[in-house]
């Protein structure tokens, strides 16, 4: 599980011969610690467009509030509109004039306000704010653009403008260095008080292998009331599939860290790690084979009988049965789609019919870059993780009317014991191939599942994000 | 005690031509320039031989000798030996800081008529003895017995040779003055293009006012200097852009000719009620109607050290009900062009106003082409205590050119080392 080689860089003779040679370079990136502040260096604001009252870029106003809230310590330029809008966030903005700014002045993040770039002319600005800011993002850095989404634009132009953000903030996304990520959010008009949990998610070490993602919020699915920002999970239960080790028990943790009672659930015969997990957080676990023919069923009893319901359901349990599919048996085909994809459908249809999961609930499928991208050797296990995306699209609507979220991940390749078995070439190239030269960590899937699970994520669905280090595959 | 508070008048004020350190006043002390000043302003308004009120001014570079300065400035003056007068302190701010005080206790009626003023010199700056040294002397001082006195002398070291010199930097920082100047810029996000442009306004302006006359009654030569030493006619941005940075670092903004020189000179203003200026026959130039100072914590919470102008005057403006734009005439002194541009930016920022001032709106941008109209500190130079002494008596005498038929104000803004800033409102004459 080890990634010998990016510790080998991370020393100085490592990094001088690595260098030379012209290999990748692996920076350390910046992981959550508890406690921390969301974000811990300076935090340059922009805007593509007029922030005024009749002002286009309608997304200033409510990034200044969260920034304010986050007590982030932030710049803009010296724009009357910009300065207006920190001043009504009470926000006590420095000033960043690229002109006369000093050599050695860094941000942690930059973020800008696209939405009010109206034509293929005006991306003219978002080169304004990023090319002389660019270079002065901090290691572990953060690149967010904020747009609308391109469909609910009312003019050609518009829609165009604010689809090519998706180029810039990839291209960004590629040239960032030391572990600094990008991101797009398109953020529908009227939705613009549903950002906080993911700026704060975005902005913050917890989505450290998270880049190169475009992500859409929307109204809110129910009323989130006041979040607890540092136990947002507070009084929550949550359930997790493939609970008793790897990104499952990761997920677990770090549901329980965020204050949520985390139902463990994994095959019998896992039955020991599952209880060490749970036990260790907590919570409590469940035995169970979850394509059983009861196995809704059981779960749905489980959850209303010893909890009155659920808040958070992640479909983590996955498994992987690999062969060309000229090779494939039927049974390794059945199996792999009925644990990842008809499972995940079943106890989802149950919950429902039964009314466990509770208001403002959320439900997580875990995907795929494989399901994405495809691989040779999974065709079952794309297919399978390709569904995964179909089935969070095919329920958003109907979850989105009684109050509830669908979000999945898409992990890219993550340090597991199911990739530290695969052959060193493979494992080699899956896990430099992406932006940041390296691996995830089951931490930072979870952390991802944590940021959708959040009360304050109610206008988070439908989205898949991938937590790859913006892998080269599937893009 | 006065139940209502008098008009004071300005009616007048002088000072010496401001020189270069280690310039013609290499030679001349503290007192020398003051009282030279305080004669020229005696001579006149025939004050010769005369009581007044008082006389305030004071130095920031001072002797320890000269704890009494202003005192015997003026026993060396003209003026009557019956005349009080006392010392003032207040870094930069310390010209307009002795207006402010005596303006106060002629609008009390404590005093009818008094002086007003401030003096530095850079070159004939006071040396003190090394701190250890000056321990060890004082404990030689303190022991009675000769073999006590002798083994305390025994701890004398040749290196308390080494005199303890004047520094222009905080006791809290450590920075110096352009220093923390360049810390504003940057926070700010201030040009070298536009400093220079200031710097060189300054100069044609005060260019411009000597070569029409008009500084000459402002103005009394001095040790064969009839102009300020550092004002350069011919100054351009072009030639201002060749220096190389002196503070803020390599890519630093502030060079020696947008920032001020270290200078020597004095300064001296008359100011009594209107009923004194009546009975002595001298026209009043100008009124003298508020003040505001303010300090700024530049140590823990991160503003900027020459800030404290930009929170005195909201203070002020909300006393007198008048808009930061309403004035005919601005006076901000030129510390450093950056100084007055971050001033100016702080005033018309939201951010600034709203979450530093408290205020509903920023105060807003003003009419450039009313600032420091006959030039300002860039080109004069600045002589510590001598700066305030200037612009009220360049203010009275603008204000006392406006149009009569209307009422004129102007607006004085200084700031100071140690976070200090001091704003005064003076009002035209015209009554």
């Amino acid at each position: 599980m080890t990634d010998r080689y990016a510790q080998l860089v991370n020393t100085p003779i490592g990094k001088l011969v690595t260098k030379q040679i012209g290999l990748p370079q692996p920076p350390r990136l910046e992981r959550y610690q508890d406690g921390a502040p969301v974000i811990t260096g300076p935090v340059l604001l922009g805007a593509g467009g007029s922030t005024g009252e009749a002002g286009a870029s309608r997304l200033v106003g409510p990034v200044a509030k969260v920034l304010r809230a986050i007590d982030a310590d932030v710049f803009t330029a010296m724009d009357e509109e910009l300065r207006t809008a920190a001043a009504e966030a009470k926000l006590d903005a420095g000033v960043f004039n690229p002109e006369a700014a000093p050599e050695g002045q860094r941000f942690k993040a930059l973020i800008f306000d696209a939405t009010g770039i109206e034509s293929s002319d005006e991306l003219a600005r978002a080169w304004a704010f990023f090319q002389p800011a660019i270079r002065r993002v901090l290691p572990s850095g953060r690149v967010i653009i904020l747009g609308t989404p391109p469909e609910d634009c009312a003019t050609p132009p518009l829609a165009i403008a604010q689809r090519a953000l998706e180029g810039l903030e990839r291209a960004i996304g590629k040239e960032a260095k030391r572990g600094a990520t990008s991101q797009l959010v398109y953020v529908k008009p009227k939705a613009e008080g549903q950002l906080e949990s993911t700026l704060r998610f975005l902005l913050s070490p917890r989505s450290a292998f998270v880049s190169g993602q475009v992500i859409r919020v929307g109204a809110a699915a129910a009323a989130a009331g006041k979040v607890d920002w540092e136990a947002p999970l507070n009084g929550k239960v949550a359930l997790v599939t493939g609970a008793a080790r790897g990104i499952g028990a990761a997920i677990a943790e770090v549901l329980a860290r965020d204050g949520a009672h985390v139902v463990g659930l994994d095959v019998a015969a896992m039955a020991d790690e599952l209880s060490a997990v749970t036990a260790r957080l907590g919570g409590s676990f469940l035995a169970a084979d979850i394509t059983d023919d009861d196995a809704p069923a059981v779960i749905a009893d489980h959850l209303l009988g010893q909890h009155d319901g659920v808040d958070v359901v992640v479909h983590n349990a996955g498994i992987t049965r690999d062969k060309t599919l000229g090779r494939m048996t039927e049974e390794q085909w059945n199996k792999v789609i009925a644990i990842n994809l008809t499972a995940p459908q079943r106890i989802t249809e149950e919950l429902l019919a039964r009314d466990a999961v509770r208001r403002n609930g959320r439900v997580v499928g875990v995907s795929s870059i494989s399901g994405i991208a495809g691989n040779a050797g999974q065709t079952n296990y794309s297919t399978s993780k390709a569904g995964v995306i179909g089935f969070l699209q095919a329920y958003a609507p109907a979850l989105a009317k009684r109050g509830l979220t669908i979000n999945a991940v898409a992990p890219g390749f993550i340090e597991t014991q199911m990739t530290a078995a695969m052959p060193l070439a493979i494992r080699e190239a899956g896990r430099r191939m992406n932006s940041v030269s390296q691996g995830g960590l089951p931490i930072d899937v979870a952390e991802t599942v944590a940021w959708f699970a959040s009360p304050g994520s109610a206008g988070v669905t439908g989205n898949v994000v991938r937590v790859c280090g913006q892998s080269l595959i599937g893009a | 005690m006065n139940a209502t508070a008098r008009r004071v008048a300005v009616l007048g004020g002088t000072r010496i031509p401001f020189a270069r350190r280690n310039g013609p006043y290499a030679r001349a002390s503290n007192q020398d320039m003051l009282t030279a000043t305080v004669d020229a302003l005696a001579g006149r308004f025939g004050l010769e031989g005369g009581v007044l009120g008082e006389v305030a001014a004071g130095a920031v570079l001072k002797h320890s000798r000269d704890f009494n300065l202003t005192r015997e400035s003026v026993l060396g003056s003209k003026l009557a030996p019956e005349t009080p007068a006392y010392d003032v302190q207040q870094a930069c701010g310390t010209g307009l800081e002795a207006t402010v005080l005596v303006a106060n206790k002629i609008a009390l009626g404590q005093i009818d008529c008094g002086i007003a003023g401030g003096v530095d010199t850079t070159s004939d700056a006071p040396i003190a003895v090394n701190e250890d040294l000056r321990e060890v002397l004082l404990e030689v001082n303190r022991t009675k017995s000769t073999a006590g006195r002798l083994k305390a002398l025994t701890k004398l070291r040749p290196q308390q040779l080494v005199p303890a010199i004047p520094r222009n930097s905080e006791p809290r920082t450590g920075l110096s003055m352009g220093e923390h100047a360049a810390i504003m810029a940057t926070d700010w996000g201030i040009g070298r293009e536009e400093q220079d442009e200031l710097a060189v306004t300054s100069h044609r302006h005060l260019a411009a006012a000597y070569d029409s006359g008009w500084m000459d009654d402002l103005v009394t030569p001095f040790l064969g200097l009839e102009r300020d030493q550092n004002l350069r006619p011919d100054s351009s941005v072009e030639k201002l852009a060749k220096l190389k940075p002196v503070f803020g670092g390599p890519d630093g903004t502030m060079t020696a000719g947008n920032s001020t020189p270290l200078s020597d000179g004095a300064s001296a203003v008359l100011l009594a009620s209107e009923k004194w200026a009546k009975a002595h026959d001298i026209p009043v130039q100008a009124y003298f109607t508020d003040a505001q100072t303010a300090g700024v914590d530049y140590v823990h919470k991160r503003e900027g050290l020459l800030m404290a102008p930009a929170y005195a005057m909201p203070r002020m403006l909300a006393r007198s009900g008048a808009a930061l734009q309403e004035f005919d005439l601005y006076e901000i002194h030129e510390a450093f062009a950056a100084q007055v541009l971050c001033t100016l930016k702080a005033w018309e920022d939201p951010v600034f106003c709203s979450e530093r001032l408290g205020l509903d709106a920023p105060l807003g941008a003003i009419d450039r082409e009313r600032l420091n109209v006959h030039g300002g500190s860039l080109a004069a130079g600045h002589p510590f205590g001598a700066t305030g002494g200037r612009i009220v008596a360049a203010l009275a005498k603008a204000l006392s050119e406006t149009d009569p038929a209307r009422p004129a104000r102007g607006v004085i803004s200084i700031c100071a080392a140690g976070g200090l800033g001091v704003t005064a409102i003076m009002e035209a004459a015209h009554d």
